[in-house]
């Protein structure tokens, strides 16, 4: 059979979204692949242009859709380094809380994505059923499921409501035990699922680190790098905590990621733990900022999928005159040829979805 | 500076602290004359200005000198009077970031690719390219990413006026004022 | 040792097609007499030939109504209810209760909360509302072979699964043989389908499941030879025959039926369902109809029933996969004794050899469903490797214990 083109996109199962993922197979074998993305772009960078600096937090929260808060956030950050204004203490705390609640939320959509990717259906159900409990605690917090507009230039939208740390420990404690139980029987210790995920989809530190591969995707490789820890932001610094990195062999493939993004699920939990432990009681969670601001500011935080840099530049109006968004999953699919490259027509969907592409935030 | 000379054998994945004055002073003593501007901005941030002719000799000694491995992110910027072509490279071994800005005329929007150093540099030049029209020399294949391949102009640049709806309109510019 | 409920499925239709074709001749006599020409036609209708045939088709179309309107349905409703009770939902809801008109529709009693058994029948009128596409490009006529091809394939091989010792069409001395190869029919269907689709998830599809036929048929067949060297013969009467007793171990006999999965051919079970899991195309094996890089594989684009028929007919194959693993190597429908009721002089049994059967096939394919929606799906490299490197040694090695223990006795 002579080589042919394969569109998967960008209406395909695999595509989690818009894009079209072009392979070239010989058989059954990878030997070219080309991303064509694109379909989803909406303008953002220009429509931000002539928003207010707050109503913009709208826009950012629909960068990502399964991972708003994380967006907005920094957006504001970026916004407040440029303001030259800080968050009090507790809504640094706060924020803190929701991100790790919006990370987990994602990433179990990941985890809920990736099940049907290998065929798995049953992991879909599980996963969004456990994901349901932290959209929960995330509409307690901030009044809505999705898109959320949470975070506020200068700190966040409210308080956490009464009662939030109890509701928040007894939904971790539940999340947790399903974890040890179910999840890790269905996924890290199904043999089928390591026979699809080992040793595909393979990346050495320095063409990971060179194509500007980041996040969860990066520390597959082995490398320890993580933004809360490495740049810290908000109150990072203080909380104790270990970034999900792998170090034994096989290091780059599909497992690796899948192993980084699954702990992180556990750690992300035990950051809220202690960041409810250790937040202050009371105090106030937002200031309130200047209207008008002139300079430059940027941010760059780890976000779910990993390095989300925000670049602001005001020039003394109240919109901003310039924003950059980069996001982590466009740089990933740039990387998608190297990874896809001698693999198997079926492990096109084992490594896409092992990167966690998201089309909003890739396509801005 | 012995210390940056040659890179950390291991990740550690903490920051340095005081790293941006260490970096700041090995830009300075290796490209005096070229620096426009040279400043460190706040913590584990130095910003310089350049030319954008000193583009690739900066970013080289930048990723093999100084260990700045991860380009991050490049952003172009529409003065109006000029162009400005600007990265964030990123230190993994410090947390450090270097931002570049490098300048570039308006009536002839082209700078180097940096495609050679880094591979990022592929898809955040092409969407430079897409949006701004900055035309990056060198670059393997520089066709529109976000936009149709048909489309005709560069929507970020300040010339492509968008339909400004009455209640994005500022009041000072109701009033009348700038 | 049970009775079956149906002893003779060909003489109780025979006496059934008698007595209509007794009863049209005497319409027929009577309208003999104003025109008589008919009176040869009556006499053509009572000759044993005519007879014969009539008997004929009313037993395969008994067995083809037992098997996809019962069965079918009753599987489909088994596996959607399962799963999703697996997941953690309800699963279909549809049932008599949904029924628009008024002993079942009442204003206080919810509409979709039944047992969902309805849900596949909705499903299937919906399906045949809609339009049958044919790709334009498509080679119109393969493409429409192709459905027929599979369905009549999976057909094929119920007309010789027995359901008990009394309830089949045929009797072949070769039945499961027969069987087997109307399996490996159904899989040159796809790939004609794939193929004559234009596609190419079809095309690709199809290819698969050409190399998937290879690597699965052979070792389910040496699976069957090292089982023939204790069975000697392939007729499925005789295999459950053949292990509807204990086991007897050196003169004492033990509370173990003579199922051939207890002893030396434990091997070959193993072989023998992991083929099968991979013939009728389940979830680990799925790999033709991928849906996640190949959109559905080779039944991309059919629409409308036809799609309809190709997906229901997975489960026939699932079911006649598990009957025939259950007559191999578990027994068959033979079951405990129990009593029998006699009325008069006909002995009716309290549970037929019918119900051992259904429950094996329905035990063996729920177990397949829990697997199927437990694991991912693997590749298709591995699925070869796993195939030629695997399934087949082990099913020589099964042949070589067979043989081994026939000579020592």
């Amino acid at each position: 059979m002579p080589e042919f083109w394969i569109n998967m996109g960008p209406q395909h199962p695999m595509t989690h979204g818009l894009w079209n993922m072009k392979v070239k197979v010989d058989g059954e074998t990878i030997v070219d692949a080309k991303p064509e993305i694109g379909y989803l772009h909406r303008g953002y960078e220009k429509i931000m242009e002539v928003r207010e600096f707050q109503k913009n937090v709208v826009l950012t929260d629909r960068l990502c859709y399964v991972s708003s808060i994380t967006w907005s956030h920094a957006y504001c950050l970026a916004v407040e380094k440029m303001m030259g204004i800080e968050t009090p203490e507790r809504g640094q705390w706060i924020r803190v809380i929701s991100l790790e609640l919006q990370r987990i939320a994602s990433h179990l959509m990941w985890l809920a994505s990736y099940g049907p990717d290998l065929g798995l259906l049953t992991g879909l159900l599980w996963a969004l059923r456990e994901r349901e409990l932290f959209l929960d605690l995330i509409q307690l917090m901030s009044g809505a499921r999705m898109n959320q507009n949470f975070p506020r230039v200068g700190g966040v939208r409210n308080d956490l409501p009464e009662n939030f740390e109890a509701m928040c420990r007894r939904s971790i404690e539940h999340f947790l035990e399903k974890y040890e139980n179910e999840y890790q029987a269905i996924f890290q210790e199904s043999k089928v699922f390591r026979m699809r995920t080992e040793g595909v989809g393979k990346i050495t530190v320095e063409e990971a680190i060179n194509w500007g591969i980041t996040g969860p995707n990066l520390r597959a490789c082995g490398v320890d790098v993580d933004l809360r820890r490495l740049d810290p932001y908000e109150t990072y610094g203080e909380i104790d905590f270990e970034p999900q990195v792998w170090h034994d062999g096989g290091a780059g493939d599909s497992y690796a990621r899948f192993v980084c993004r699954f702990n992180e699920l556990r750690e992300s939990c035990q950051i809220v733990l202690q960041a409810l432990k250790k937040m202050p009681k009371t105090g106030p969670y937002r200031v309130k900022p200047p209207r008008r601001a002139e300079g430059e500011g940027y941010a760059k935080t780890e976000d779910s999928r990993g390095e989300a840099l925000f670049y602001v530049i005001g020039d003394g109006d109240d919109r901003p005159y310039r924003v950059k968004i980069r996001s982590p999953v466009f740089c990933t699919m740039a990387a998608t040829p190297t990874l896809l490259r001698g693999n198997k027509l079926a492990d096109v969907v084992s490594i896409l979805g092992s990167v966690d592409v998201c089309v909003g935030e890739m396509d801005k | 500076m012995s210390a940056l000379a040659k890179p950390l054998p291991h990740i550690t994945g903490r920051p340095v602290p005081g790293v941006e004055k260490e970096v700041l002073a090995g830009l300075k003593a290796a490209f005096a004359s070229k620096l426009k501007d040279a400043k460190a901005v706040r913590e584990r941030l130095v910003e310089i200005v350049i030319d954008r002719a000193d583009l690739i000799d900066v970013c080289t000694y930048l990723k093999n000198t100084l260990g700045f491995e991860h380009l991050s992110c490049i952003t172009a910027v529409d003065w109006k009077d000029h162009f400005e072509s600007i990265y964030h490279i990123e230190n993994y071994y410090n947390g450090c970031m270097v931002q570049v800005n490098a300048q570039i005329p308006y009536d002839d929007p082209k700078i180097a690719s940096l495609t050679g150093l880094w591979h990022a540099a592929d898809y955040h030049e092409r969407e430079a390219w897409d949006l701004m029209g900055v035309e990056y020399e060198g670059h393997p294949n520089l066709v529109r990413i976000l936009l149709p391949e048909d489309f005709k102009f560069h929507p970020l640049r300040k010339e492509f006026a968008q339909e400004v709806d009455r209640q994005y309109i500022s009041r000072r510019k109701l009033r009348g004022g700038k | 040792m049970s009775a079956p409920l149906v002893p003779d499925l060909f003489g109780l239709c025979k006496v059934l097609t008698a007595a209509i074709i007794w009863i049209v001749q005497q319409i027929i006599y009577a309208l003999a007499g104003p025109i008589p020409p008919l009176a040869g036609l009556g006499d053509f209708l009572g000759t044993d030939f005519v007879i014969t045939l009539v008997t004929w088709l009313i037993v395969v179309t008994v067995v083809v109504l037992w098997v996809t309107v019962i069965n079918l349905f009753t599987i489909m409703w088994v596996e959607r209810k399962l799963y999703s009770r697996l997941q953690d939902r309800y699963g279909i809801m549809i049932s008599v209760w949904s029924l628009p008109f008024w002993p079942f529709n009442r204003t206080r009693r919810p509409t979709h909360r039944g047992t969902g058994y309805l849900q596949n029948l909705a499903d299937g009128i919906k399906l045949i509302q809609k339009e049958n596409i044919t790709p334009r490009n498509a080679d119109s006529a393969m493409f429409h072979i192709s459905p027929v091809l599979i369905a009549s394939s999976t057909l094929m091989a119920f007309a010789v699964l027995p359901w008990s010792s009394g309830f089949y069409v045929a009797n072949l001395d070769l039945g499961i043989l027969f069987i087997l190869a109307a399996f490996s029919l159904a899989p040159l269907g796809i790939l004609i389908a794939g193929w004559s689709a234009n596609n190419k998830y079809t095309l690709v599809g199809g290819l698969r499941a050409a190399a998937m036929l290879l690597s699965y048929s052979i070792p389910a067949v040496l699976a069957v030879i090292a089982l023939v060297f204790f069975t000697g013969s392939l007729n499925p009467i005789v295999i459950v025959g053949q292990q509807d007793r204990p086991i007897v171990l050196a003169g004492t006999t033990l509370p173990i039926p003579a199922w051939y999965v207890f002893g030396p051919q434990f091997l070959g079970f193993l072989v023998f369902t992991v083929a099968m899991i991979a013939e009728m195309e389940r979830v680990p094996f799925d790999i033709p109809e991928a849906e996640a890089e190949l959109v559905e594989g080779w039944t991309t684009e059919y629409s409308g029933m036809r799609f309809g028929i190709v997906f229901a007919f997975k489960w026939l194959r699932m079911l006649a996969a598990s009957g025939l693993i259950s007559i191999l190597y578990l027994g068959g429908w033979s079951g405990p004794v129990f009593a029998t009721v006699f009325v008069g002089s006909i002995p009716i049994p309290i549970f037929p050899e019918e119900f051992w059967f259904v429950l094996r096939v329905y035990g063996l394919s729920a177990f397949f469903v829990v697997l199927s929606w437990s694991v991912p799906r693997v590749r298709i490299d591995q699925i070869l490797n796993i195939g030629w490197k695997r399934l087949i040694p082990y099913s020589l090695l099964a042949i070589l214990i067979a043989a081994g223990f026939r000579v020592l006795g």
